[in-house]
């Protein structure tokens, strides 16, 4: 039997300091596979950890396993630049998004673990005229979905980031589409307070477990085949991201998606100087400072599949090249690190969470290279659509779609889009 | 860094003077056709973690299209081929068989 989980308050970061720091517990219980849940979800991602943790808040589904080839949030959830937003054009975007950035709000008080949630703003450049026109529709759209952003100018640009060059030569700010209630979150413990909270309802966090099979039985899923044996589950949730298009290969279908490489490098860290979110998608290139003082810049994707988790290094140099345009100062910082992540692209960038093809089958992907702001969105409706079959947030998701010609067209709207 | 011979002017180019163009071999499925064919030729790829066969295009050399067999996994290239086929080469075909036993050239849709 497990002891049960102490919550997180001040009183217990006094208490601990007072004994040195022995009496804190492990975050989640270390588990072994048993030979039958409800549900399985196949990777312990941000969207697998919230679709558990969702099944068990909202539907009482707790006989779940989530299983994890690699450990918990080393994908692509702990390797994004943790842009937060929900300035969507189309409808069902806006629903889902505007659901996770409201989710992202009180998501500390809910799962009881700092998430460092920090609404500072987010500001996406108009740095051409089509940019302009296309970013003051989508303000127009935001104000019909009853999503808070606004359209604003050049010199309220410069107000809010005095360290930015709004005078080109080559990519002058002409204006920005300003969300304030977007920001960023730290995005491992978006990862690790799901799963502490998933973990005490009973659920069985499996990390080092590769599912290698998708086992059916008369045209049903039967269970998975993975490096920990085999475990037979009722439901099967693949929430795997870039290897969705592996993971239905083993299922017996294929997906509308391509992987490839996304790259993000941080500098040294220096003192605050800016305390918004800028995104500039005509030159494929975004830039916040963390709380430790790292300017975080992320770049577009490689043009070629692959899934080496390293992308080319030209386009970091391109992302760096103009984004030293509009932040001369960033010229004389050094950078750190740099890292790829493997993501996984839809024809219209928006995400696919639709029943599959096999029976009991449920697919959580496509998010590309925008998905850690809709994760409590994406768990909440995916686990109703696990749950139920159905679900209002979801429902225009589905694989469908493409067959229908039904697409919710985000790639022309949003350029890059994380 | 990806570096692809071009079968048409012999050229060793490094990616930053190539375009991607995506899978190849794809059969292409116009009026008339069923919707699910019509929705593979268009959005359905293999995506696969190994042997991908694609196209590229020379833009900033000759100019022309051609394909090329390349691990997704490793980023190793097996070879470079006219675009002017429906199959890749029986030699690439053998390169990839020599580094990959058991693998083989499936009807790709
Ligand atoms: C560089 C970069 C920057 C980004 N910036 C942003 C941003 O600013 N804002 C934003 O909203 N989004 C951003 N994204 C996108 C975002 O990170 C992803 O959309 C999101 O994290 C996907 O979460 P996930 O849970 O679906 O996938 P992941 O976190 O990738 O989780 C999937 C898990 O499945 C596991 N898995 C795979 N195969 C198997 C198997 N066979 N068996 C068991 N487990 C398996 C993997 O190991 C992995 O842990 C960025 C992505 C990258 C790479
Ligand atoms: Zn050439």
């Amino acid at each position: 039997m497990q002891t049960p989980l102490k919550r997180y308050s001040a009183f217990a970061i006094a208490r601990e300091a007072l004994r040195d720091h022995t009496g804190w517990q492990r975050a989640w219980r270390k588990a072994q596979p048993k030979k039958r849940y409800d549900v399985v979800i196949v990777g312990a991602g941000g969207h697998g950890l919230a679709t558990a943790y969702y099944l068990g808040k909202n539907f009482g589904i707790t006989n779940i396993a989530i299983l994890e080839k690699g450990w918990l949030g080393g994908g692509n959830t702990g390797r994004n630049t943790t842009i937060i937003r929900s300035n969507y054009l189309q409808d069902p975007s806006a629903a889902i998004y505007e659901k996770a950035r409201s989710l992202y709000e009180t998501m500390s008080q809910d799962l009881n673990y700092n998430v460092m949630f920090s609404p500072r703003g987010v500001m996406m450049l108009a740095q051409t005229e089509h940019e302009v026109r296309g970013y003051q529709r989508t303000a127009h759209a935001n104000a019909l979905q009853g999503v808070a952003t606004e359209f604003i100018s050049a010199q309220r640009v410069k107000e809010l980031v005095p360290i930015m060059n709004i005078n080109g030569p080559r990519y002058p700010v002409l204006g920005a589409l300003w969300q304030p209630r977007g920001g960023s979150a730290r995005h491992d413990a978006v990862a690790w307070g799901y799963a502490r909270a998933c973990s005490a309802m009973g659920m069985d966090i499996i990390q080092k477990c590769e599912v290698t099979a998708v086992r059916q039985e008369g045209g049903k899923v039967k269970g998975v085949t993975t490096s920990k044996g085999d475990i037979d589950c009722e439901k099967l949730g693949l929430v795997v991201a870039g290897h969705s298009g592996a993971l239905a290969d083993m299922a017996g279908f294929r997906l509308p998606l391509e992987s490839v490489p996304l790259q993000a490098l941080v500098s040294e860290p220096i003192k605050p100087c800016m305390d918004v979110v800028v995104m500039a998608n005509t030159v494929h290139g975004y830039m916040s400072q963390s709380d430790k003082g790292e300017m975080v810049i992320g770049g577009g994707t490689d043009a070629f599949n692959s899934y080496t988790q390293r992308g080319s290094f030209h386009h970091l140099e391109e992302t760096v090249r103009a984004l030293v345009e509009t932040f001369p100062m960033i010229s004389r910082l050094k950078m750190l690190r740099h890292w790829g992540g493997i993501v996984d692209v839809t024809g219209d960038r928006s995400p696919i969470l639709s029943k599959a093809p096999l029976e009991g089958c449920f697919v959580n992907c496509g998010w590309g290279t925008g998905g850690f702001k809709a994760i409590p969105g994406s768990g909440w409706g995916f686990a109703e659509l696990m749950a139920r079959g159905q679900s209002p947030l979801t429902d225009e998701f589905g694989l469908n779609r493409f067959t229908e010609g039904r697409f919710i067209d985000e790639s022309v709207a949003a350029g890059v889009a994380h | 860094m990806l570096i692809l011979e071009c079968p048409y002017c012999g050229v060793k180019a490094e990616e930053t003077e190539l375009t991607a163009g995506g899978e190849a071999h794809l059969k292409r499925y116009g009026p008339g056709s069923s919707d699910d064919e019509f929705e593979g030729y268009l959005f359905t790829r293999e995506n696969p973690m190994g042997v991908h066969f694609e196209r590229w295009r020379h833009s900033n050399g000759c100019g022309k299209w051609f394909h090329a067999a390349r691990s997704t996994t490793t980023l190793e290239v097996f070879g470079t081929y006219s675009a002017q086929t429906t199959e890749p080469p029986q030699e690439i075909k053998d390169k990839i068989s020599a580094r990959h036993p058991g693998w083989s050239w499936r009807d790709q849709s």
